[in-house]
């Protein structure tokens, strides 16, 4: 035990009443362990794990490709924890550095929160709200598709594209992200060079 | 993926990580799984203590190899002599499994005439053609009678079947050969063939495993060809314990190409329409230097068949025999579930006009040199930094200085969003002389949306939502659903023929009522993108139709039909979602022996694909030890432990009538039910751009001639050459001697967006550095630890020395090479911060996937400074 555990424990032991204990109540400390009933101290009945009451969101590593299935514990509306999912007949709870740091990957205070924007040419960043960034996205995206458009080629095919836009997606983006992006972006603005890490 | 979907059908690996426990051999090689796919590893250890045989061949000692039986050094760049001499070992010993070869490949068809192979025409196939640096690809087709049926020669003796071509083309891969160019010892070599021939046949299978050591190399799917060749003449694909495992690097990389992000592909691996242009006649530019876009004033003429239409494009796209032939209607419910009603009109002509087509190479790296030519005014980034995780990192970022605006989605503030004002140590960045404007928009995490990832063996499996996102973060989900929702309401009055696409998208994935407890209203429903990705029941017999939202789920691709009456945004992932309340990505009951009910596989839920194989030509498995799926006689289907990949009815015995189509057109005892013939593709007559065998040539940059042809490195890789951010050394250069590879470390990811801002990781990684073997830095004068500067012709960066063994010189043709190997982790943000390896690396692409080569290039490496830090 480590000295600050010690004055830890001494702590919770004083804050306690004094009392002496019948046989009984020595009994009923026991606690079952596999099989057999062990004695336990007062102060280590009264510890629990930080992820005791804690709500468990079934998840999945952002890192590699092996899919390691992960429990998110959740209490206060707060990520507490995350550990590898016992369950996962692909990991068996176990998970390598990167999948065991990933509550740090998720509850960090680098992260960004707000918009930020840089106009042409200025040597610092804007905090912006998300709507003002979305809209002016959005017309950046008009502009530059009615401006560089094209419906034919020279030679009379049909192409119906433009070149001037593109996209370049990481692997850690779901399915479904995949999916509304090839949607809108191919399907409907008609821009081909939309991309992954998978080509990488 | 082309190296595995032209060979087997199916660009995914064939296996899952968890059945290599039944392996006797385990082959690793163009990756580092132990450090890179740790938890994926400890299957291969649970089999070695089963008793496999574990073999790593690997430019560098790592703890794959410390915990392999066998470890090989190799030379970075050479994969295909050392492969292809075993193939031509397994052909002259005729120490192939023979029947499965017989039945299953291609070996005794027989190639047409005028085919002519690399060793007639010194390096290059027959329709080579040298101004354009391209193969037209007809010759290498297979000889067919009038009908258009393939000839064979179940004897093997035609000198133009396929096994006779393959005996000629590997001839000169040799023992020898291998020593030579690949610097691995003959005893050796000999060591790995016996262990996998002792271990593959009918009692025995073994597996192979590779990731981005062959994928980044400018010949690399033909590499991952030879792998899957060499599986196919040892019989172990479709097998239990067998199989190609390709390792994937990210955690939905297989998903991004099943439902992909990617310029030529529509989903489920359906091309994206073309209307391919090359440079005209009068003014043929070699293919090195052909650029995205057509150059004004430029004649230009037209190549490939016509697609401009629906009808043209399932001509030239299509194939009459095997499952390939239901193309129109995963086609037809595409467009169904992206236009709607619209997708009705004419049999789908009108919506099919909607897809733009392609017209050159748009991947990656090509728009990036588009990019850097100012042709590219708009750029979305999801996650991803090319600013110091994409090749020739420090280009990347002056194309990035070219563009108008840019919209950045990460975590962190990332090189590619501080570009503008920040670079690596020694290069200054002056923010008034860069125009770019920048979005950056701080994104969810994975524990902050649902969603579902497909991992490394195409197993789909669902998140749940944990929290919100903090303050204005989002998931790119919501961010593509609104950005849609605003530009759909910006065109909404276009009287343009041209903006009809935009406002006939089918585009409402509002949630029914708002997400209990999130502060979030607007997320769009996740769920049902899953459900129009699986596909629904558009309209009814009765004619009714129904949106996605009412409609009723399908329960698989078999019932996708050709007329508009169903929609589905991914046919491979049909099935998935089969009916409400019933998201199979997001079961989990891990019971069973390939755990049928943790998540959904695609397609159809099978585990290890092309499993007919698993049983000998009359459906009996090939043994007891290696049973997996055999046909059940008395109930006359096809069982096992598995998702049958084959048609559940159909008898081994079944021989098609002449002139079948589809899938009738293969016999009962045809596997590969995806190629047209029904047959694994030992020789490849369509489907690659570099040839339709393997063939050896050095890496773009290497240190020795290649001894084979006079061609040196992959006839049809586009160099850039003129470009002057793209120098290359030459062979032999005296200034980069020395072979260098990157790879990745267990503590990080990529460039670090993910990783160099976690506290936990950086303690554990806190820095670059290079390892250099004692040797080499006896040579320099670098003592372990010391600063060191690396050097290509595109660059130079700093990193530690790591003085080590687990780096070896190679004796090659009595000349010792020396190589170096450095991870890639780093960049100019972050908690730790360091150089970019990927300033080091050039941009020249590989033919088929447009990959660069990170893992075998030249450097040299000198003392920085003296003294330690």
């Amino acid at each position: 035990m480590s000295s600050r555990k010690r004055e830890e424990a001494e702590e919770a032991t004083a804050a306690r009443p004094l009392l002496v204990k019948t046989l009984q109540e020595v009994a009923d400390e026991a606690l079952e362990i596999g099989s057999k009933r062990q004695p336990f101290s007062a102060e280590s009945r009264y510890k629990a794990p930080r992820i005791r009451d804690a709500r468990v969101v079934h998840s999945v590593c952002p890192y590699c490709a092996v899919g390691c299935g992960l429990n998110v514990y959740v209490k206060d509306g707060q990520v507490i924890d995350i550990e590898g999912n016992p369950d996962s007949p692909i990991n068996h709870g176990t998970l390598c550095p990167k999948g065991a740091a990933t509550f740090q990957y998720t509850v960090n205070p680098s992260r960004l929160t707000r918009v930020l924007y840089r106009a042409p040419y200025s040597d610092h960043w804007e905090e912006k709200s998300l709507d003002w960034a979305m809209e002016q996205i959005a017309l950046r995206v008009k502009e530059t598709r009615d401006a560089t458009f094209v419906e034919r080629l020279a030679d009379g095919r049909e192409v119906n594209h433009t070149l001037a836009m593109a996209s370049l997606g990481g692997a850690t983006l779901d399915v479904e992200e995949n999916y509304l992006m090839k949607k809108l972006f191919t399907g409907a603005l008609g821009i081909v060079s939309i991309e992954n890490q998978a080509r990488i | 993926m082309p190296g595995l979907g032209t060979t087997f059908g199916r660009g995914g690996a064939t296996t899952f990580p968890q059945d290599l426990v039944n392996s006797d051999c385990i082959l690793i090689m163009g990756s580092n799984m132990a450090e890179a796919h740790p938890v994926a590893f400890a299957n291969v250890v649970k089999a070695k203590e089963r008793g496999a045989r574990v073999i790593h061949i690997d430019p560098h000692f790592s703890r794959t190899s410390a915990l392999a039986n066998l470890y090989v050094p190799i030379r970075a760049g050479s994969d295909i002599v050392f492969l292809g001499a075993i193939i031509r070992y397994l052909l002259e010993n005729k120490a192939f499994f023979e029947e499965y070869v017989l039945h299953y490949t291609n070996i005794a068809t027989l190639i047409r005439e005028d085919f002519r192979d690399t060793e007639d025409l010194d390096g290059v196939f027959s329709g080579y053609d040298p101004e354009t640096g391209t193969y037209d690809p007809t010759s290498w087709d297979y000889e067919r009678d009038a009908e258009g049926r393939p000839l064979s020669d179940p004897t093997l003796q035609h000198p133009r079947c396929v096994y006779q071509i393959m005996r000629r083309h590997y001839a000169r891969y040799t023992p020898e050969l291998v020593e030579q160019v690949c610097g691995v010892p003959r005893a050796l070599w000999q060591q790995v063939v016996d262990t996998l021939v002792a271990n593959s046949g009918r009692e025995r299978t073994s597996a192979i495993c590779y990731a981005v050591g062959w994928t980044q190399q400018s010949k690399g799917v033909q590499i991952i060809r030879t792998a899957a060749m060499l599986q196919l003449l040892l019989g172990n694909i479709g097998r239990p314990g067998g199989g190609v495992m390709a390792l994937r690097g990210h955690a939905s990389i297989q998903g991004s190409t099943d439902v992909p992000t990617l310029y030529d592909l529509l989903s489920g691996y359906m091309p994206q329409p073309a209307a391919l242009l090359a440079p005209g006649e009068g003014t043929r530019r070699p293919r090195s230097e052909e650029v995205q876009a057509p150059v004004a004033g430029e004649e230009m003429r037209p190549v490939g068949p016509s697609q401009q239409t629906l009808a043209e494009y399932i001509a030239a796209v299509g194939q009459k025999t095997g499952w390939w032939a239901n193309l129109p209607a995963y086609i037809r419910s595409l467009l169904k579930a992206w236009y709607g009603s619209y997708a009705d009109e004419e049999n789908g002509e009108r919506s099919y006009r909607f897809l733009p087509k392609i017209i050159s190479d748009h991947s990656h790296l090509a728009t990036s040199y588009a990019m850097l030519d100012g042709k590219v005014r708009g750029y979305f980034l999801f996650g991803q930094n090319p600013a110091a995780g994409s090749t020739n990192a420090r280009m990347q970022r002056k194309a990035l200085a070219q563009l108008d605006w840019l919209v950045v989605r990460d975590l962190y503030e990332v090189e590619s969003a501080a570009f503008w004002y920040r670079g690596p140590e020694g290069e200054t960045v002056d923010p008034r002389q860069i125009k770019t404007e920048v979005f950056l928009l701080p994104a969810a995490a994975s524990t902050e949306k649902e969603g579902s990832f497909t991992n490394t063996q195409r197993l789909l499996q669902w998140r749940d939502k944990a929290v919100d996102p903090p303050g204005d973060a989002r998931s790119d989900l919501w961010f593509v659903y609104h950005l849609g929702k605003r530009l759909k309401a910006l065109y909404a009055d276009s009287p343009h023929e041209r903006d009809l696409p935009i406002k006939a998208l089918t585009w409402d994935y509002e949630r029914e009522t708002p997400e209990p407890g999130s502060r979030i209203l607007d997320e769009p429903d996740a769920l049902l993108v899953l459900k129009e990705i699986n596909g629904y029941y558009a309209r009814s017999a009765d004619g009714k139709e129904y949106c996605l939202r009412e409609a009723s789920h399908v329960p698989d691709f078999t019932v996708l039909k050709a007329d508009g009456s169903t929609a589905c945004g991914s046919w491979i992932y049909s099935g998935v979602y089969p009916a409400p309340e019933r998201n199979r990505a997001a079961s989990r009951d891990p019971s069973g022996y390939t755990f049928p009910n943790w998540g959904f596989a695609w397609p159809a839920n099978r585990r290890i694909l092309y499993n007919r194989a698993s049983a000998d030509p009359q459906g009996r498995p090939w043994s007891e030890r290696k049973k997996y799926i055999w046909w059940d006689e008395e109930r006359q289907q096809w069982t096992g432990y598995d998702v049958p990949d084959f048609p559940l009815r159909k008898p081994p015995d079944y021989t098609p009538s002449p002139g079948a189509t589809g899938i009738d057109a293969h016999s009962g005892s045809d596997p590969f039910i995806m190629k047209p013939d029904g047959k694994g593709w030992l020789f490849a007559p369509s489907g690659l751009k570099d040839g339709p065998l393997p063939t050896h040539y050095e890496a773009v940059e290497a240190p020795i001639a290649n001894p084979l042809y006079h061609r040196q490195s992959n006839p049809v890789a586009r160099y850039f050459r003129d470009r002057p951010d793209n120098r290359l050394a030459a062979v032999g250069d005296e200034r980069y001697p020395i072979v260098a590879t990157t790879y990745r470390l267990t503590e990080h990811h990529l460039s670090g967006p993910m990783t160099r801002w976690l506290p936990w990781l950086n303690a554990l990684q806190p820095a670059l550095f290079v390892e250099i073997s004692p040797e080499l830095a006896a040579e320099r004068q670098i003592r372990h630890g010391d600063e060191v500067i690396i050097s290509t012709p595109r660059g130079e960066i700093e990193a530690r020395a790591m003085v080590t063994r687990r780096l070896r010189p190679l004796r090659l043709n009595g000349r010792i090479v020396h190589q170096v190997g450095l991870p890639f982790h780093w960049g100019f943000q972050g908690k730790t911060r360091g150089s970019i390896t990927n300033d080091l690396t050039h941009m020249v692409l590989e033919p088929n996937v447009s990959i660069e080569e990170a893992k075998a290039f030249l450097c040299d490496v000198r003392p920085a400074r003296r003294g330690r830090r």
